[in-house]
Formats: structure tokens, sequence, C-alpha cells
């Protein structure tokens, strides 16, 4: 995982709570007389996206790892609730990867692995750009020497 | 497109198989389409023409109606065509937007025959054709919707067979001279059909009340259009003038109508019903009384057996069984293996379709840990405390005792689902229960499993639980094994794919600790 991952996760919660807070402080700036109600959720929103926008992306990325081997591919995410993703090889159907604005600012990347099922994609975020390419030359390669449909 | 098509096709028995040439949905299609799909239109029509003095408009703007309708179904039958080559089956189709699809023979795993009253009325049925792909919403997957009965009954047992006979190393053995009549083999083993004692579980499976809500959905709707708004009506009736016992009235007398109604519903959904290993290696399920269904699965593809039982079926010692399997949709319960019946025909259905000895669902299951249990009734009592507060808040003083009301059963149901939880491994499958509304029993084949979910929410690691989910290409695509405990979890999915977790375990017994990553 890049380090540089902290950074794009510390944006893209402080865009999450900027998109909140905005409209907020607009329409408080604009009403006449605002109620009190109005003003506490937007203390709120600003103290809750604070504190989150300070802590989750270090704490994201003490949780992240991924690892391939020549017959897996696993990932470990999230920060209060974690996941472990397993897939194997074998049953890998497709491999992308995904560069939103701020990863292509960054030069970061996200692999995703899909297999046969709707519900396991294993998605190895915040990867730098070099290592993403690296990895999908690898786990294409790795895949396609694997007989079968993969279901 | 070859505008030849040979004229009285659908009676022609000469065919000769495979088919190359294109051929035409059937032509009585232009009366079915409209038939089927104008019911929905017809009531707005029939607004539209009596509830003004005649007027002239009136009687244009149905018209048109009509004639949108008519002209529809006509382009819909004239832009579709399909084919069956040695390869594959072809559908084109599409007005405006014209779609090409085509399917491997060798990828077909599902045929589903449906008939509509409308289909039936002129013997026609429709054709869809599953492969392993998972269904998206939205799409449909590769429907001729419709053909002659015959000629569906034809193209079930062709596009089933091929898929074995490629396996058979004899691939294209049809000579261009051989009779249809050949390929279809009638002999079939019954592995359950209807018995009319599985009426009891009818009224307990609830069904009659679902019904009761989707026709009081589509009466709303219409409502809507003419501009009444009886729901909101008697909400605000009902805000103004609080009573209790019409409420109850109101509650019990929904309760007698939906037990009454279910019992024609179940004849309705499930009359003739018959679940059959054919010859081909495909297990079939026939059922229906208006709409008749025929659903067949290919063996092989077959991952396991869902054994459900929605909580009044469960009392009644009932359940009904649902096939895990790629190439279906759940849609329409396409992938209902059994009806609701008896708890033992359920088992024994789940015996002879996964051909085992005993049925891996009544394996003796591991319990999971007490913790289990303090999440469980957390989650089910939970919400109803944050709406007993909320309602006491914001809504009007007899608003609030109902969700209190409600706690005690919601803490039962937290318990029962505890008491629910449960996994199991054996040589073949994993076995693995949940939830307590529809419990639902679950043997997925061990060499279905593609993959693991392990996930540990926040207050799952302080109490040293996990949820396991095996993801798999059949069914659901990810089965849980809910609130394990961690040493015990990681035992079972180690243990249920060997050699698949294991490199990782090592790592996972230090992840706390040790600061070792990529980079």
């Amino acid at each position: 995982m890049s380090p540089k991952s902290v950074l794009l996760w510390t944006m893209q919660a402080a865009v999450f709570w900027l998109v909140l807070f905005i409209p907020q402080l607009i329409v408080f700036l604009l009403v006449s007389s605002p109620p009190t109600w109005e003003l506490a959720l937007m203390v709120a929103t600003l103290v809750v996206g604070l504190v989150h926008t300070a802590v989750e992306p270090s704490w994201r990325y003490r949780v992240h790892r991924w690892e391939t081997t020549p017959d897996a591919v696993y990932t470990l995410s999230g920060w209060l609730n974690q996941e472990w993703r397993v897939a194997p090889v074998s049953r890998i159907q497709t491999i992308d990867t995904k560069r939103g604005p701020f990863q292509q600012l960054l030069g970061l990347a996200t692999v995703t692995v899909t297999t046969a099922s709707a519900a396991g994609p294993v998605e190895i975020e915040g990867l730098d750009h070099e290592v993403a390419q690296q990895l999908v030359v690898e786990l294409t390669n790795t895949t396609q020497a694997t007989p079968g449909d993969a279901t | 497109m070859p505008t030849e098509v040979p004229s009285g096709l659908p009676a022609a028995p000469e065919f000769t198989e495979p088919l190359a040439e294109w051929h035409r949905l059937h032509v009585r299609m232009l009366v079915v389409r409209p038939l089927n799909e104008g019911i929905a239109m017809l009531v707005p029509i029939l607004v539209l023409l009596f509830t003004g003095n005649g007027e002239k408009w009136r009687l244009f703007a149905s018209g048109v109606t009509v004639a949108v309708i008519l002209a529809f179904s006509y382009f819909i039958w004239r832009t579709t065509k399909y084919r069956i080559t040695d390869d594959q089956v072809e559908l084109h189709t599409g007005l405006l937007t014209r779609k090409q699809l085509a399917v491997p023979r060798d990828r077909i795993r599902t045929v589903d025959l449906t008939s509509k009253p409308g289909h039936r009325v002129f013997g026609l049925s429709a054709v869809r054709i599953g492969t392993g792909q998972q269904d998206t919403p939205g799409t449909d997957g590769l429907t001729l919707d419709a053909v002659t009965q015959e000629e569906a009954e034809r193209l079930r047992v062709l596009l089933l067979q091929k898929a074995v006979t490629h396996k058979a190393g004899a691939p294209g053995t049809a000579s261009p001279g051989e009779p249809h009549a050949e390929v279809a083999v009638p002999e079939s083993e019954v592995i359950s059909q209807l018995d009319l004692k599985w009426l009891k579980f009818a009224p307990l499976s609830l069904s009659g009340l679902v019904a009761i809500g989707a026709v009081f959905g589509v009466l709303s709707n219409y409502a809507d259009d003419l501009g009444l708004h009886p729901v909101q009506d008697l909400w605000e009736w009902l805000f103004e003038h609080p009573s209790f016992t019409l409420l109850g009235a109101f509650v019990i007398a929904l309760v007698v109508l939906g037990l009454v109604l279910s019992v024609p519903l179940y004849i309705l959904q499930f009359w003739n019903y018959r679940l059959t290993r054919e010859p081909d290696g495909t297990l079939r399920v026939q059922r229906g009384l208006l709409t008749t269904r025929s659903v067949s699965v290919e063996e092989q593809r077959l991952r396991g057996v869902d054994i459900q039982e929605p909580l009044l079926v469960r009392a009644g010692r009932g359940a009904k069984a649902v096939a895990v399997t790629t190439g279906l949709g759940s849609k329409g319960e396409s992938n209902l293996l059994l009806p609701p019946a008896p708890l033992s025909v359920a088992h024994q259905v789940s015996r002879d379709v996964l051909k085992v000895e005993d049925d891996p669902t009544t394996r003796k299951l591991r319990k999971h840990p007490f913790a289990a249990l303090r999440r469980s009734l957390i989650r089910h009592v939970v919400p109803w405390v944050v709406i007993t507060v909320g309602l006491a808040i914001w809504a009007p003083s007899w608003a609030w005792p109902i969700p209190v009301a409600i706690i005690p059963f919601a803490a039962l149901v937290g318990w029962d689902n505890y008491r629910s939880l449960g996994h199991a491994l054996d040589d073949r499958y994993l076995v693995t229960r949940n939830n307590s509304l529809v419990r639902s029993t679950v043997a997925l084949q061990r060499t279905g499993i593609i993959g693991w979910r392990i996930r540990r929410s926040f207050f799952q690691r302080r109490s040293g639980l996990m949820t396991i989910g095996a993801t798999t290409a059949a069914g659901a695509g990810v089965y849980h094994v809910t609130d394990v405990g961690e040493s015990d979890g990681l035992a079972l999915a180690d243990a249920a794919v060997p050699d698949l977790l294991r490199p990782f375990l090592i790592d996972t017994s230090t992840v706390e600790g040790q600061a070792e990553r990529n980079v």
C-alpha cells in the first residue's frame, strides 16, 4: 500500500464532509434568523467531519494490507469494520485498474479482481501506479496459465 | 435480414436439427403480447372511455392507445429473429435500439419455459435461456417470447442435451435428415410431486398477505392516476380519530382475507408441481395452474440446496427447498425446487437432488459462541427502541406504545435468530444456518466456493466474533456463517477449501502487532 493513500483518503473524506457542510453554511448565512437546531447540526457536522478526516485515513492505513501468491489474492481493508477478502487465482475472471481524479493526481491506482461470484470482487486500493501495472501483468499471466472456466 | 422465412413454420415437423436458418417468434404473439401486456392498460382505457359523456377526443385517445400497443407488438415481432447454430443461440431484436444476443451453447445452464394465460390460450410458451453469468437486475438473459409449446419443449431438450453430448465428446452427430422425434426421450425419474396435504402450509406461508399487498399497490396506482389518494386520506383520518377498535378490526380482516386467499394462491402457483430428473442430466420443475412454468437446471451446475423455513411454516414443521445454482434469476422464484411442504419431504428432495445418502442440511450444526446471542438481541431490539424514542418525541402520544409492544417479540426473534445460527462441514458440503423469520439452511458444495469474505465489525472484534462469507458463482453469490468464533471460523474456512486461506493465516495471527506490509 502506498503511503500516499493516506493523503488520498484524507482528500476523499474532506470532500465528503465539505459537500455536507457548505450547503448548511450557505443556508445559515442567507436565512435572516436561523433556528438553533440548524446551528447545532452545522457544528456537529463540522466536529464529526474534522475528527473523521483526521482519524480515519491513518487508521485505515494501519489496517489495509494486500498480498498475492501464485495461488491467491488477498486483501484486508476497512477501519472500524474490517474485511478480509480472498480469491483463488484459479477462479479469477477479470482484472481491472481504475484511477479516479484524486488517484491520478497522486499517481495511485485501484486494482479490482473479480470472480464469477457477484459478491466477491477483491479491490486493492491505493497502489502506486507502476506497482498496479506490474501486478495486473503478473496476475494476468498466472490466470492465463490456469485452465478451466473458473466457475 | 433473410426475409424468406418458411411459411407455416411452427407446424413443420420435418425440421432438421440443428436449426441454422433464422426464425421468427410465433405470429400469434401479435395477439398474445397485447393480451399479456395490454391488460395493464385496460383499466386506464376503460376509465378514459366511460368517465366522460362520450366526447370525441376520448374515443380518439383510446383508439390511439390501442393502435400504439398493436403497432408496438407488431414491430417487436417483425424485428425479432433467432437461430440455433452448432455453437450458439442467437437472438436479434429491437426496433430503435438493435440488440444482438448470442449465447454459446456449451454455456447454457438452465432453460425456463413460462406460459402466461395469454400464451396458453394460443398454445405458446416463452423460453428463457440462462448461462453461468450472474443475473444483473434489468437484464433478462436471452428470452424467446414466444414460440409454440412443442417448439419450446423441443428447444429445451435440444439446448440442454447439446451440453451433455459436448461433454461426451460427440458434438455435431446430428445428420441433416434426422427426425427430431428422437430427441424427445420421455423417461424421467420423479423426485417429488404435489400432495394436496401440503395445502395446509399455504396459510402459514403468508402468501395471501403478500398478494393483498401487491393488489393494493396496483389499485392505489390506478387511484393515483384518477386523482384519488385513499391511503393518504385514510392516514389523515386516522390521525384525527385514533380508534384502536377500528385498527384492530382492520388488521383482523386483513389476516382473515390473507388466510382465505392463500389457498387458491398456492394452487395457482404450484398446481401440477413435479420435480423430475430428466435423462439428459437436468433437474426439471414444472408447476402452475394458469401461468405454467417449467424450469430445467443442468445438474452438474447445481452447487447446493437451500432449505427455507419461514417462521410460521417452520412452526407447522414445514419448509421449502430452493436450488443453489448458476443461471437462474431469483425473479419469480425460478430457483424453487419444492413449494412449502413437510420438512421431511424437503429433506428427501434435498437428498435426492444432491444424490447423497443423507441430506447434509440435517447434519448436527456446531453452535456459535454466547457473544453471538448478545449481538443478535442488540441488533433486533435497538431499532425498535430508537423508533419508540423517535415517536415519543415527534408523534402523537398514542403512537409510541406500539413499538414498545413489539420489543418483546423483537427480543424473541433475536433469541431465535441466535438459536438458528450454526455451521457444519462434511466431506462435500459446507452447511450454514441463518435467520429467524425465514430460517435458511444452506448446503453449499465445497468445490463451489470461489473465495472468502471475512468480516469483523467494530463490535464483532470486541467480542471475538466474525462473519465468514463463502463466495460462489451460484445462487445468492455469497453465503454467510454469521457471528462465529474467530478461531472456529478460520479453522472452518481453512478446512472447507484447503490451501486457500492457509498462507494468509500465519499473517492473520500476527497481523495486529507486525507492520509487515507491501509498499
